[in-house]
């Protein structure tokens, strides 16, 4: 008892009351590398969105050479260097590096760590009702080496050459022989070494915490639903990614080191014979990457869903619709992650029986997908719906992610994707999945979580200002997408597709609408940027449970403070007892014992 | 709804297949959207707090959503096995005979098609990597008695109407892809591999290639024509490039 006090006392981090248990750690050491799960995760968030605004502002400079090709760039043109935009117009090989850094940047430096490292760090120990994470030092390991990876990223942009051009997908051979002498696409591959030892580092951890440090009572069908999604999130990281990590190594090596993995025989580039040995296979690197890429996509679903659960649980105030198939489907939908990847690769030369596999475990995995859509969608009925302002982004998650699973359909079904590859539609599918669905999803959690991390809410006028503004704009950013994906308009074109007769007309001019909204969509961001520093100053001072929610985070001071709680957290019920029949208030806590 | 989707011209004999197929899926699309949306908007606005403000613990009931599960189940077999295996397979699987068709060669590189045609011998000629120059830029080995009327023509593929061509398609140096977009064709072209595309142009007319894989800083500009000729038209470009090898 003694112990527990003790440990209380330190929970509220304040210098005088710590005990010879606790020795004052110095800036260093608590701020910078710190080994509490708190301030790494909220380090992880931090970096993420820097990086998401960062992969952002990178599409804006390109949507400009879309929308008005060949015209110099307003405002930064003059800034980019004769390098990359001499007189101010963008040149194809830096129009090519925003593109590859872009989808780099954004998945692998803005969303995962954000939704992983930053909500999973900090809110799944609290969730589980653990002091911390079970490998605190590996915690650090892996929020450090991120960083390493990020600034390889960041660095690749000023080295001669200019970053990386060969698309995030990096398909061998062009980007073996991209940029030669150059360090851009080494750079890349270095990044993606470390970025990916990260994830290894951090999934390692999370599947240990949430097997060993559950809180007394917390049984597996008593987890909240984002701790399951983490927990499925944390083996596709620890299955998926290494394979990925050695096909980095192996391509770096054909880059510096003169082998042949992905390199055949016979090339020719500018005339000019390769001197490779030859006898590699381009199409091994697409297989090792998609084998990483698509459970990727579900890296970056799945925490989203879980955040989505939680915030619509406590704002409809009454329990999930079916928590144990959610918890089914979300397991299902990790294994069958795995068995999809060559859905990317129909156009490679697919024979029928490898891609009726393939179209047969993608429509499979469809099904899960809308179970859990579904679910979240019937939690809606019967309830008294609270439109906070993380309801308004949870809610936006759920019509925006069945768009971008439903246009999954026909780029899933190899005969229908023949006219859809490699256009805009595809484009348009998968944002739909991401950024009005996944980031949605995250701006939600932050409003959320905020009050845990800070003490503070945030404002809900520039909330919802943040928030109708993001919702009209990225809608008008991504429809246009399907249509000139339709008319036959293809990805990744310096000029937006200039020069093809299919895309005159109505595609092309959606190029400079496209461009209208994107520019747009940055000014609404400007409220959140405001409110989330202005509030951790001024914003509001709540209580430890300013939502009235049930989840253990709640009982944690706000801040929680080393150790984060004051007593040995206890679980007497499921995660959601929301408006239980009898019960005093409309919301149960699992850390309430039962009155007698 | 084929229509509403605005997808290009049809100019080859499946396309009809792969556009309704793609239009039969944007139906299942639209229905599940509009049907949950309406669901969406109603329970937002009826279940709101000040609608509705106590919560029910035991929330919604009955089995609409299993039986729409099942439906979506059904439609996505349906749609795999009577549609997309079996179309699939006819694109890939069942290849017409070298002798019935028309056969080119489409040599993609950096950022051009060179299509090699066989000539009257109907026999392609060996190519050498060590003899590729800006003037033979797939190099062709003349000294070989099958590559004497060989010819090749860059950014341009002629082809005959109501004839099915046979395209073995390679890439000197990236993967690019062979877009056809009113041939309702895309292929990618894969260094180190020789991939048959087939198809059955049905309209004539003057349409483009499309590079659509990331192929480099030129990739945008990776654009040929496509000539689907009458078969009076097409002979006679023949004979004018057989022409052209002898002046």
């Amino acid at each position: 008892m003694d112990k527990v006090a003790t440990s209380g006392a330190a929970a509220h981090g304040h210098a005088h009351e710590h005990t010879h248990e606790h020795h004052e750690l110095g800036f260093w050491r608590k701020y910078v590398f710190s080994q509490d799960h708190k301030v790494i995760g909220i380090q992880y968030a931090v970096t993420g969105l820097v990086f998401l605004f960062f992969g952002f502002t990178l599409m804006m400079i390109m949507r400009w050479s879309m929308a008005y090709p060949i015209r110099p760039i307003p405002l930064i043109g003059s800034l980019l260097g004769q390098t990359r935009a001499p007189g101010g117009i963008m040149l194809p090989e830096f129009y090519n590096q925003l593109g590859a850094m872009h989808g780099t940047i954004m998945v692998f430096l803005g969303v995962v760590p954000l939704a992983v490292g930053g909500f999973g760090n900090f809110v799944v120990p609290l969730q589980i009702g653990a002091p911390d994470m079970a490998f605190p030092k590996l915690n650090m390991a892996s929020y450090w080496v991120y960083f390493l990876g990020g600034v390889t990223m960041f660095v690749s942009f000023f080295v001669p050459g200019g970053a990386a051009m060969s698309g995030w997908t990096s398909y061998a051979p062009l980007s073996v022989i991209a940029q030669p002498g150059q360090l851009g696409q080494t750079l890349w591959l270095v990044g993606m070494v470390f970025l990916i030892t990260s994830s290894l580092l951090g999934s390692v951890n999370f599947i240990v915490t949430i097997v060993q440090l559950r809180a007394k009572g917390l049984s597996w069908m008593r987890l909240p639903f984002f701790v399951w999604a983490q927990l499925v999130t944390a083996f596709l990281l620890l299955l998926a990614f290494p394979p990925l990590e050695a096909a980095g190594v192996l391509q770096l090596m054909d880059r510096v080191a003169g082998t042949s993995f992905f390199m055949p025989s016979g090339l020719v580039v500018g005339n000019v014979p390769v001197q490779v040995s030859g006898g590699g296979n381009p199409l091994m690197w697409q297989h090792l990457f998609w084998f990483l890429a698509h459970p990727e996509v579900y890296v970056l679903v799945l925490p989203a869903m879980g955040i989505v659960g939680e915030i619509i649980a406590n704002n409809t105030r009454k329990p999930l619709w079916g928590y144990r198939t959610l918890v089914y489907a979300v397991a299902f939908l990790g294994f069958m992650s795995f068995i999809v990847w060559a859905h990317h690769m129909f156009m490679t030369g697919m024979g029928t029986t490898i891609s009726a596999f393939f179209q047969t475990t993608t429509m499979i995995i469809s099904i899960p997908s809308v179970i859990i859509l579904t679910a979240l969608l019937l939690s809606l009925w019967g309830a008294s719906i609270r439109f906070t302002t993380p309801m308004l982004f949870a809610l936006a998650f759920l019509p925006m992610f069945a768009i971008g699973g439903l246009t999954g359909l026909p780029l899933g079904l190899a005969p229908s994707d023949i006219p859809l590859h490699d256009t805009y539609y595809v484009i348009g599918h998968f944002h739909y999945v991401v950024a009005p669905g996944t980031i949605f999803a995250l701006f939600a959690g932050i409003y959320y979580w905020f009050p845990k991390a800070t003490g503070r809410k945030m404002n809900d006028v520039l909330g919802a200002i943040h928030f109708w503004g993001s919702f009209v704009c990225i809608n008008i950013v991504f429809m246009p997408m399907f249509i000139q994906g339709l008319a036959g308009m293809n990805r990744r074109m310096y000029d937006g597709g200039l020069l093809y007769a299919n895309n005159q007309g109505l595609p092309l001019q959606l190029n400079v609408v496209i461009g209208m909204a994107v520019w747009t969509l940055s000014l609404f961001q400007i409220p959140f940027i405001i409110n989330f520093f202005a509030s951790m100053k001024w914003g509001k001072k709540v209580s430890d449970n300013p939502w009235d929610a049930t989840t253990l985070e709640w009982s944690a001071p706000s801040p929680p403070g080393h150790g984060n709680f004051l007593t040995e957290p206890v679980v007497y019920r499921g995660p959601y007892e929301y408006s239980v029949p009898g019960a005093a208030k409309d919301f149960s806590p699992q850390f309430e014992p039962e009155r007698a | 709804m084929l229509e509403l989707l605005g997808m290009p011209t049809q100019a080859s004999t499946h396309a009809a297949d792969i556009d309704n197929m793609i239009a039969l899926i944007h139906w299942l699309m639209a229905v599940l959207f509009v049907g949950w949306g309406i669901f969406f908007v109603f329970v937002l606005f009826r279940f709101r707090k000040s609608a509705n403000p106590t919560a029910s613990y035991s929330g919604a009931k009955g089995k609409v959503a299993k039986y729409t599960e099942y439906a979506v189940i059904v439609v996505e077999a349906v749609l795999l096995v009577g549609y997309a295996i079996p179309a699939w397979a006819i694109r890939v699987g069942s290849f017409p005979s070298e002798s019935e068709a028309v056969v080119v060669r489409v040599v993609a590189k950096q950022f051009e098609w060179q299509v090699h045609y066989a000539g009257a011998d109907g026999r392609f000629g060996r190519r050498e990597v060590r003899l590729v120059a800006a003037e033979n830029p797939i190099g062709l080995d003349r000294t070989d008695p099958d590559a004497k009327d060989d010819f090749v023509d860059t950014n341009n593929l002629t082809l005959p109407v109501d004839r099915t061509i046979l395209i073995h398609l390679s890439s000197m140096d990236v993967i690019h892809s062979f877009g056809l977009v009113e041939m309702r064709v895309k292929q990618d072209a894969v260094p180190g591999m020789d991939i048959p595309v087939w198809f059955i142009p049905n309209r004539i007319g003057e349409y483009e290639i499309n590079c659509s894989q990331l192929c480099g800083l030129g990739h945008y500009r990776m654009r040929g024509f496509l000539h689907i000729k009458s078969e009076a038209d097409f002979r006679s470009y023949l004979d004018e490039q057989a022409k052209g090898l002898t002046q």
